[in-house]
């Protein structure tokens, strides 16, 4: 009895995979904001062999994500999307860098601001739209909303509206894959507001404690609604990141102005993940244009407009990258308008079919509730599942 | 001892009350969880319920009149005590003391002025006579049977009509198609107004079997009367010395509260101890000497009077005696007692001293000989033995006795031994 | 049929179940090396292996989350709570996450997750361990809670449990973990949502769920004996869902209803079944509706007091005594 340890599956590595040396990832644990050079980041391992159809795709996907949110707002502010509306423009090179890297058994979770994720994983910009107006067509029927997209064939999984409520569920499917014997791994973002959660914390322990393969991705924007990073989070001078120090667990800071600098760190992680099956906390440094939410009067008052405008002008990520391909000869000012029409008009299609899907019927109030009451025929649960009169 | 009923906090935010309503009247007798009054908070009007039993002695705040939280507004106790009221409490009414005669509108301005309700004093009497009080099953019974509700006596708590009741009527044949049952105390109307609806009441069948019994005992047994007064006060000092000690002790270490009763019950089975020849039954050919005291008393009960019996009470101290009184009425007002517990009497007490009755003569509680009638104790100036005018507790017994088994002797003898007892009341526990 | 212990009967049924399906995982605190708090898993961890039950750190919204997520792939995780008090720090993740992810998601995703524990006062533990949240879980749509009050029930209920597509919460009792009763050995399962009639009677109805489903049976054979009351007993086993059909029969033929429930008085699952009642069976009540609840004050350390604040049968039988 006593020579077992329970945790002995728990940390060895996955079955099907042998730990060799030569695979083990070098950890970084550096901050490394540096100023994005996308020529020399481009020259990466994970970026050099990018071919310039890839390249391109990748512009195409921040600018879709843009236009989306754009187009979003504006029906925000037609009064057509109910509550809260939490916009991404600003952060398109993190969605974008880390779902690039995804393989069969990746999978993504995320917070509310979810949006992008969903675009990136292959989601279609009719039924997010279609969600955020509350249609039956929209991505979840509209139960969800703006903050709880899903689309489990496409390995996303959520859309989580508690801030930190979906670290566990993150260190969860690392653990479902790791159970499974599944080469794989699982990115699970967060923002810098929700890394003094409990949860988080306990996550952390867990991944760590168990070797999970699960990467955990601090997408900072440096605000947590309306309270700076400096008057929320207490931290080693190195970064938020470097908090992983205390559960012996590997970190890395990242300047999410580089498309190609998120794509080698997440990378990275990934590797680590896939062949130690060992987590990692990263933490990606980028800007919200918008408020935390549109509700979000304030987002003008906490920070100054040189501040937002600085970012703008010499920062976002998709100017520097459509820089980068314009400067390479990757892209020409034609196809760079051409890519951006069909953004817009794409985002434009999907208000429109928005617009014109039925709601759902009040019947579907209560479809989706309990896989027993979906499932009638199949289920051995019987008895009175809902009370209302 | 009475018991001060204080202001209740009845929300977080209270901190005075307004009597909304006595449901209650004084003399009226209360059984714990029996709403006595409607207070009125700062939030809502809310039913004050009584913790203890006994007869609402008094109303310290009159209706319309506030008080603050924790301030007395009643007492609750035996029949016929008297109420101190703590004097560092002394009531913050708005309106006039229930004591005080009531002037046609309250002399302060009141927080919230009554709506045109009759300028009665605050000592009219306020029962709510709700429609009849019957289960949802008995009612569908007696709709698919035919059967008025209002005809049937419930048995059930609070004497709601339950599905037993329905059965029995139905078993007892077609009910007379008589009106509703008058409330047993009307509420007030207006000056000039009929007193009450013309109607024909249903007889029960506790009514109907008090009619014949008392009937058959009024015009068989010569009645002969006799009453003697006694001084109440040393046994009211007994109680409340051992109520002092043992009422706040849990029952498991011996704690109990005694009332009046009690110690009338147990002084009569000491007097009849000492005459014997008082309990006697007439048999027509001959007269039968009983060798235990089987103790009858009156309880009134909503719609009439049940005498449950203490058995063999000469054998039983008083503590047991008042366990089994106290169980014997609770049986009696929630309709649970068994024939056997009203059979068998050799001697009956009634007492109507909690409605301030001074003096009055019992109809014999036949086969037995003999009926105690135990008035109010009233204070008032008695003269000592050293001859002087005093303040002294009164207390008027009367008894009726069966001519045929027993004479004014017998009678007299047993009134002397009697008071003898209540006067000097340690001799019960002899 | 072998006589077991409630203990022993769920234990049986989590080592079947971990047998029978290779995605069922046990994770809690203290259920591998250490064989249990209450030894419920004792022996589990040598019979089935370390990839299979699992000792988490004492750290309920991580571990539980995890188990949320996990079985969002199909893992079927069994977590136990050390005590169902400790849920609220893992309240997020119960009631936000586990209930809501299938209708946020319109219907993609199942949470087939069981969390089981005891959950239940007299055992002198204080008010932070004496919770019972049936009450909280029964009020979340998308969440089933069980409590089985008999060792039969609580391994039927337990295989059903794990074999829900849903999230299914058991509350299980310290006090009764050394109850025996009837156990099959073959494999069964008692269907959630189906109450049982645990004692027939004609006068009236007894209303219980877990523990109080016992001391409703000690006061049924006290009213017999002493006071010739009839009792019929129905456990209800399930809260939600809840076996309406079963509650009504009774009370239709009784015409009494006494509901005994160990929660708190104001908005506990009686509450609900009270207003059930008057709802289906107005007509046929002969009495009102009466409830005994557990005294509405936190659990208080003190153990004779405790005893006090519990339904203990001498309370339920001077209730029924009131409306019979």
């Amino acid at each position: 009895m006593n020579s077992i340890n329970s945790s002995e599956f728990l940390i060895r590595n996955v079955e099907s995979e042998e730990v060799s040396s030569t695979k083990k990832t070098t950890p970084r644990k550096t901050k490394n904001p540096n100023k994005a050079d996308l020529v020399k980041e481009a020259k990466l391992p994970i970026n050099k062999n990018l071919t310039d159809e890839e390249k391109i795709g990748f512009l195409r996907q921040m600018v879709r994500i843009r236009r989306f949110e754009e187009r979003s707002l504006r029906v925000y502010q037609q009064g057509k999307i109910g509550g809260f509306l939490h916009l991404y423009i600003g952060q398109e090179s993190l969605a974008t860098g880390c779902v690039s890297l995804m393989g069969e058994n990746d999978h993504v979770i995320t917070a509310y601001r979810d949006h992008a994720h969903g675009l990136g994983v292959g989601m279609t910009m009719n039924e997010c739209m279609a969600e955020l107006l509350g249609k039956a067509t929209g991505c979840s029927k509209g139960k969800g909303g703006s903050m709880h997209y899903f689309a489990p064939d496409k390995n996303y999984w959520g859309g989580h509206g508690i801030v930190g409520g979906q670290t566990p569920l993150g260190a969860g499917i690392a653990y479902a894959l790791k159970y499974k014997g599944l080469k794989g791994c699982c990115m699970c973002f967060l923002g810098d507001g929700a890394i003094n959660q409990g949860a988080f914390h306990e996550s952390l322990n867990l991944a760590a404690l168990w070797d999970l393969p699960v990467i955990y991705i601090i997408e900072n924007n440096g605000y947590s609604m309306g309270t700076s990073q400096e008057r929320s989070s207490s931290h080693p001078a190195e970064g938020l990141a470097a908090r992983a120090e205390g559960y012996n667990m590997d970190w890395e800071v990242i300047n999410g102005e580089s498309l190609f600098a998120v794509r080698d760190g997440v990378h990275r992680a990934m590797e680590r993940a896939h062949n130690e099956s060992k987590p990692t906390l990263l933490e990606i440094h980028t800007y919200r244009y918008q408020g935390h939410s549109i509700a979000d009067a304030n987002h003008k008052k906490y920070r100054t407009k040189e501040e937002i405008e600085d970012y703008r002008q010499n920062r976002d990520p998709i100017n520097l990258y459509r820089q980068y391909l314009l400067d390479q000869g990757i892209i020409t000012e034609e196809l760079n308008k051409q890519i951006d029409q069909e953004a817009r008009d794409e985002a434009e299609a999907s208000a429109k079919f928005a617009d014109e899907s039925p709601f759902p019927q009040p019947s579907e109030i209560m479809d989706d509730i309990y896989w027993s009451t979906d499932n009638n025929d199949e289920s051995t649960s019987t008895g009175r599942h809902f009370f209302n009169d | 001892m009475a018991t001060i009923i204080d202001m209740p906090k009845l929300s977080d935010t209270m901190t005075e009350g307004t009597v909304a309503n006595w449901l209650k009247n004084e003399g009226d007798a209360v059984a714990s969880g029996d709403v006595i009054a409607e207070i009125e908070t700062d939030k809502a009007t809310m039913e004050l319920e009584a913790f203890e039993d006994g007869v609402l002695l008094k109303q310290i705040i009159g209706v319309g009149g506030s008080a603050p939280v924790g301030s007395p507004i009643a007492a609750i106790g035996e029949a016929g005590e008297t109420v101190d009221i703590p004097a560092a409490a002394a009531p913050a009414t708005e309106a006039p003391a229930k004591e005080e005669p009531a002037p046609a509108a309250p002399t302060a301005p009141a927080p919230t002025p009554a709506v045109s309700e009759p300028a009665a004093p605050a000592a009219a009497p306020v029962t709510a006579s709700g429609p009849v009080k019957a289960s949802p099953l008995a009612k569908k019974l007696a709709q698919e049977a035919g059967i008025d509700l209002s005809t049937i006596k419930g048995s059930g708590p609070n004497g709601r009509v339950v599905k037993k009741d329905v059965l029995e009527a139905q078993k007892a044949g077609p009910a007379p198609a008589a009106a509703a049952a008058a409330p047993a105390v009307a509420a007030p109307v207006l000056p000039g107004q009929q007193i009450a609806v013309d109607e024909e009441i249903p007889v029960s069948k506790m009514r109907s079997v008090i009619a014949q019994r008392l009937t058959e005992s009024k015009t068989t047994a010569p009645h002969f009367y006799l009453e003697i007064e006694m001084d109440s006060a040393p046994l009211l000092k007994l109680r409340a010395n051992l109520n002092k000690e043992l009422a706040e002790l849990p029952p498991e270490k011996g704690g109990i509260k005694f009332t009046v009763n009690d110690f009338i019950l147990k002084a009569t089975t000491e007097a009849i101890r000492r005459v014997p020849a008082i309990n006697r039954s007439w048999n027509g050919t001959t007269i039968k000497q009983n060798g235990s005291v089987h103790l009858a008393f009156g309880v009134a009960i909503e719609d009439g009077l049940l005498t449950p019996v203490v058995r063999d009470a000469e054998s039983k101290s008083l503590k047991q005696v008042a366990l089994e009184a106290k169980s014997l009425i609770g049986k009696a007002r929630s309709k649970k007692l068994t024939p056997n517990e009203m059979s068998g009497s050799t001697f009956t007490v009634t007492n109507l001293g909690m409605f301030g009755v001074s003096s009055f003569y019992g109809i014999i509680n036949t086969p037995n000989a003999g009926i105690l009638s135990v008035g109010a104790t009233i204070d008032k100036p008695v003269v000592n033995k050293a001859g002087e005018i005093v303040p002294g507790k009164v207390m008027k017994i009367g008894l009726s006795c069966d001519h045929r088994a027993i004479d004014g002797a017998v009678g007299a003898q047993f009134l002397a031994e009697l008071k003898k007892i209540i006067e000097t009341p340690s001799l019960i526990l002899v | 049929m072998p006589e077991i212990t409630y203990r022993q009967a769920v234990k049986e049924a989590l080592s079947e179940e971990i047998e029978r399906d290779e995605n069922v995982v046990i994770i809690g605190e203290e259920v591998a090396q250490y064989n249990g708090a209450y030894k419920v898993t004792e022996g589990l961890l040598a019979k089935h292996g370390p990839k299979r039950v699992v000792d988490a750190p004492i750290s309920e919204a991580g571990f539980i989350g995890m188990g949320v997520g996990a079985s969002m792939l199909g893992i079927r995780p069994v977590m136990e709570l050390m005590f169902w008090s400790f849920a609220y720090v893992a309240w997020d993740q119960m009631i936000n996450n586990a209930a809501s992810l299938r209708y946020m998601s319109g219907g993609l995703i199942n949470v087939p997750i069981v969390i089981r524990g005891p959950a239940n006062g007299g055992t002198s533990v204080g008010a932070t361990h004496s919770h019972t949240p049936e009450n909280f879980i029964a009020n979340t749509p998308g969440l089933k809670v069980v409590c089985p009050a008999t060792p039969y029930d609580a391994k039927g209920l337990m295989k059903a449990a794990i074999r829900d597509n849903d999230p299914v919460y058991v509350m299980e009792s310290t006090v009764l973990y050394g109850n025996k009763g009837e156990v099959p050995e073959e494999d069964y399962i008692v269907p959630i949502g189906k109450a049982d009639v645990k004692r027939t009677g004609a006068d009236v109805s007894l209303i219980a769920h877990g523990r109080s489903v016992i001391m409703s049976l000690q006061a049924a054979e006290i009213l017999e004996n002493e006071h010739g009351i009839d009792c019929e007993v129905i456990d209800l086993r399930s809260i939600r869902p809840l076996d309406e059909e079963t509650i009504i029969e009774s009370v239709k033929k009784t015409g009494r209803a006494v509901l005994v429930e160990e929660n708190k008085p104001f908005c506990g699952v009686d509450a609900q079944i009270a207003y059930l009642i008057q709802n289906r069976a107005f007509d046929y009540l002969d009495a009102p509706v009466q409830r005994i609840s557990a005294i509405d004050a936190p659990a208080i350390y003190s153990p004779p007091l405790e005893k006090l604040q519990l339904p203990e049968a001498d309370v339920i039988v001077k209730k029924v005594l009131k409306i019979c």
